[in-house]
């Protein structure tokens, strides 16, 4: 036992034995990655279109004059006279810029009535608005899920949410694309798990994030059926309506309309003021009690710029024009039934969509083997397609980040603007340019 | 008064011969140990009083004021938990009609502020319908003045908004790039004297979508303590091991570089991919400049590559506003990203990061702004235009150059007189932010208020954005003040006489207490 006590103890060898000489040497010899990989001369993301003068129904893209298939100008509002001289208005009161964040003299009265006219559209109680419509969700979802809530989100939901729960870092959970027995089956799983640990389950709050219209699918969520999943296993609902505001409903209120569901059921909804409202920005509505708290904890609202005026103004002229011509939803509507009709049939492409959704995906029948040579097929059908006067383009993704891939497709999108003749034109171009690609 | 200075004069840099062309003084003084002691005794008091108000508001003794949840809603989890409100609930909503405060006209150096008045301590606000006129404008980012409404100066951004409306509804790589962003794309490069750039919509986005698009996991970043929530935020998303180092220390930042390098990755010890140091020009809670010649010179040194965010250093420091590359009289290529925000000197919206050609290259496939977000509108766009024009001296004037002088003048002239006075002021001589330190709690709440008596508006900030003893009212200088305009402001202060005087600090605390204890005085009698 002396022996053992007295003799030299074992330390652990430290890594700080490396004499400076070795520590000089491995700096030295230490060589990082270029800050950027190099980028391929060809690759197809480099070489995009360049528009001049206004992205408006004829559009002038790379020098050729064509019809516009392709920006999300759904209600027309990009060109429109009252929205125009609503934004001149403000431009000669306010300047240009805010410079400074909402919570620092950035508040302007425009802002504030904007978010008092978007809760009365929407029949909410308040609406919070953000200067940039990818920060609005992005933001948002983060200030109510933190680390150890458990969020369920479909597959098929935009790069937007995707980097929100990301920054939210709670357990995420995806079910399968509008698949309600999938979710159902998820949700069980949770309650079981929750029986294990009463304790735990009864501050881990758990929400639904789906969306109106899916932006990568071009369908609907099926919403009667999530609400009653909502009061069966008590979770909340965070609803993104980006390409449904403007669109769906009677008078444009969005999904909630398209199904007649009280607009209470819902917790939060959010949207983007880029694609119906032909401004920029985006805002959030519910109840006081949900979406006051992000005015101290969303970071996109707290810690940035807030809206410039004129846009302000111009979503309110928008919003205003919305109001007074609730026929232009049913217009919209007649189009869309009408090109899906059209488009179905052409040898080699599926329409991927639902027949009122005015944001349509072509995809390949059958891929070629590589996603870089359907990538490549689809960009001549584009381009042939730009030759002759439709202005289209393919769906951009960030292949190695998005969770769930969607296979590549061409995007067509329906706006109030375009006439028949140009709806029959641009069905019969795409089956000619499909028979000469792709036979 | 017996406070202990430390102020960092770095005239050499590290071993060979002067980095720095210049003085570069910076300030940071400690204030007196009894201001700390009273600072904590004024959030204790405070701390106390809201729980005895929760108390009161459980058991049903006062009226609850907050919204609460559905009835139907009642058995789900909630939604927050108490004690995460607790700071909201009972000391941020005493003082926060100081903050959001709506204004009715252009943020130039005056402006209209909208009368508000609170009939339940400031739990909800009414607008009497007034407009307070002509208030000093203290608090907006508006340093080279470029916030106005002349219609000369607006002239081609009302051709380019009546010819291009205001939305654009794609992203950049659909059928979202429009000859302007083109433009002025070349514009900003040739502006800042790099290969290329790259401008996004929003300023915030395109730090929290571009940081992860270049790091990842294996990379690894050093970044400074006081960073901005976006480049934390983008830091976070990228996936990549964030370490911290002390703000402007540039011994922390050299040991950490070394033991990244020596060490390599927490447990397997293999060779860090990459590392990257992301700083800002000028930070804005502490105005402060960044040590850019000893960062150049630790990053060649090391092989790390440096992410400068100049968002409110861009056109407000330099000779010619090029930012604190200029200042500190080094090139650009020094920088391998240079990003900047034009909300801020430029009187629009948006950001822009700059370097060499295969880096925007780069940037034009991978960044998730390009995919995913919507481009910069087409008048917001033409103003960035004008003001850099402006700024270039290529519209035939030398407005810009004025500008960019004045603002110095008026920088260092304020500067002089606060610190003249005997105020606190932290950060740089040369930085057109200008904290004032205020430390009390109870003295932010009196300090915005009384100086819109006054006429002039200014923004308090406490915590959580700044540590908990050092609460400060925020001046940002313009160019566009007159000297009679800040010759007012720095009166007023003293005039408020919020120096370290122990009578005043004495008086303080007990208006602190009264102050918040004001609610539950007046339920009692």
């Amino acid at each position: 036992i002396i022996r053992l006590l007295f003799s030299k103890t074992y330390k652990l060898q430290e890594r700080s034995d490396l004499t400076p000489k070795e520590k000089e040497e491995l700096i030295e010899e230490w060589q990082p990655e270029p800050l950027v990989p190099p980028v391929p001369k060809d690759h197809p993301a480099l070489n995009y279109n360049v528009v001049s003068g206004p992205p408006t129904h004829i559009i002038i893209v790379n020098g050729k004059e064509c019809i516009n298939f392709a920006s999300f100008n759904f209600l027309g509002l990009l060109d429109n006279e009252k929205v125009k001289s609503a934004a001149q208005a403000s431009l000669k009161k306010y300047g240009v810029g805010t410079c400074g964040p909402r919570g620092f003299y950035g508040t302007f009265d425009v802002h504030l009535e904007l978010e008092e006219r978007l809760a009365k559209f929407m029949r909410t109680e308040e609406a919070i608005i953000y200067s940039y419509g990818f920060a609005t969700i992005a933001s948002a979802i983060p200030a109510y899920s933190k680390r150890g809530d458990i969020v369920f989100v479909d597959e098929a939901a935009c790069f937007a949410i995707q980097k929100g729960l990301q920054a939210s870092r709670s357990n995420i959970k995806l079910f399968k694309h509008n698949d309600m027995a999938d979710l159902e089956r998820l949700l069980k799983e949770q309650e079981t798990e929750d029986q294990k640990n009463p304790r735990k389950a009864r501050v881990t709050r758990r929400f639904i994030v789906v969306e109106g219209l899916y932006m990568n699918t071009g369908d609907v969520c099926p919403l009667p059926e999530l609400i009653k999943l909502k009061y069966k296993y008590k979770v909340r609902i965070f609803l993104e309506e980006s390409l449904s505001f403007g669109v769906l409903g009677e008078h444009g209120r969005g999904i909630t309309e398209h199904f007649g569901i009280n607009i209470d059921d819902i917790d939060l909804i959010s949207a983007n003021m880029e694609n119906s409202l032909a401004s920029i920005g985006g805002f959030c509505c519910g109840r006081s009690f949900i979406i006051d708290h992000q005015r101290l904890s969303g970071q996109g609202y707290c810690f940035s710029a807030s809206l410039p005026p004129l846009l302000a103004a111009a979503a309110i002229e928008a919003l205003n024009i919305m109001e007074d011509n609730p026929d232009i939803f049913q217009t919209l509507r007649a189009k869309c039934e009408r090109i899906h009709e059209l488009l179905q049939g052409i040898s080699g492409l599926k329409v991927v969509g639902e027949s009122f959704s005015p944001a349509l995906h072509l995809q390949l029948e059958e891929s070629c083997g590589s996603r870089e040579n359907d990538v490549k097929l689809l960009k001549r059908v584009v381009d042939y397609c730009m030759n002759s006067g439709i202005a289209l383009t393919q769906a951009r993704y960030l292949e190695k980040e998005e969770k769930c891939l969607p296979p590549p497709s061409i995007r067509v999108v329906v706006t109030v603007e375009q006439t028949e003749q140009e709806l029959d034109k641009a069905a019969s171009l795409l089956k000619e340019a499909a028979q000469s690609v792709l036979n | 008064t017996n406070s202990t200075i430390r102020v960092s004069v770095c005239k050499n840099g590290i071993s060979n011969g002067t980095l720095y062309k210049k003085t570069f003084i910076e300030h940071f003084e400690q204030a007196p140990m009894y201001v700390a002691v009273l600072t904590f005794l004024g959030f204790g008091v405070g701390t106390i009083f809201g729980y005895l108000r929760d108390f009161m508001r459980a058991w049903g003794l006062e009226k609850r004021n907050v919204a609460t949840e559905r009835e139907q809603q009642k058995d789900f989890v909630p939604l927050y938990q108490d004690f995460e409100n607790f700071y909201t609930r009972n000391l941020y909503m005493r003082i926060r009609d100081n903050w959001n405060r709506p204004i009715c006209s252009v943020p130039g150096p005056q402006f209209d502020l909208m009368e508000r008045v609170t009939d339940d301590y400031n739990w909800t606000f009414r607008f009497t319908g007034r407009t307070i006129k002509n208030v000093i404008n203290m608090g907006s980012y508006n340093y080279l003045g470029f916030a106005e409404t002349d219609v000369n100066a607006l002239k081609t951004v009302t051709i380019e908004l009546q010819k291009y409306g205001t939305g654009i509804c794609s992203t950049r790589q659909e059928m979202g790039t429009l000859d302007k962003h083109v433009e002025l794309e070349e514009l900003v490069a040739r502006f800042l004297g790099v290969e290329d750039a790259m401008v996004f919509g929003m300023g915030f986005a395109t730090n929290s979508m571009n940081i992860p698009a270049l790091v990842g996991k294996g990379c690894l970043i050093l970044s400074d303590e006081l960073n901005h929530t976006s480049l934390v935020l983008g830091a976070r998303l990228s996936g990549a091991t964030i370490r911290i180092f002390k703000h402007n220390n540039m011994q922390s930042l050299e040991k950490l570089l070394r033991d990244a390098i020596i060490y390599g990755q927490p447990r397997s010890h293999r060779a860090w991919r990459k590392i990257i140091i992301l700083v800002e020009g000028i930070y804005s809670m502490e105005g402060s400049i960044v040590h850019l010649p000893e960062i150049v010179s630790l990053k060649k040194k090391y092989k790390a590559y440096l992410y400068l965010d100049e968002a409110h250093s861009i056109g407000a420091v330099g000779a010619t506003g090029r930012g604190v590359v200029e200042y500190f009289g080094m090139s650009p290529d020094d920088v391998d990203v240079l990003m900047g925000t034009f909300t801020k000197s430029f009187g629009a919206a948006g950001g822009y990061i700059a370097g060499k050609k295969d880096l925007v290259d780069f940037l034009r496939t991978h960044s998730h702004s390009a995919v995913y977000a919507t481009s910069m509108c087409p008048p917001v766009a033409e103003q960035i235009i004008r003001a850099m024009k402006c700024l270039m001296g290529q519209d035939g004037t030398t407005q810009g150059l004025q500008r960019v002088r004045q603002l110095g003048k008026n920088t260092r002239y304020f500067r002089r007189r606060l610190h003249e006075m005997g105020f606190i002021i932290y950060g740089n001589d040369d930085s057109p932010v200008v904290p004032l330190l205020l430390y009390m709690p109870g003295k932010i709440g009196a300090f915005a208020r009384r100086m819109l008596e006054k006429n002039i508006g200014v923004v308090v900030v406490g915590f959580p954005a700044t540590p908990i003893t050092e609460s400060r009212a925020r001046f940002c200088v313009s160019a566009a003040h007159t000297r009679e305009m800040l010759d007012t402001v720095s009166t007023a202060d003293v005039l408020l006489k919020l120096t370290s005087d122990a009578k005043e600090v004495g008086r303080s605390c007990v208006s602190v207490t009264l102050n918040l204890s004001n609610s539950s005085l007046h339920l009692f009698f």
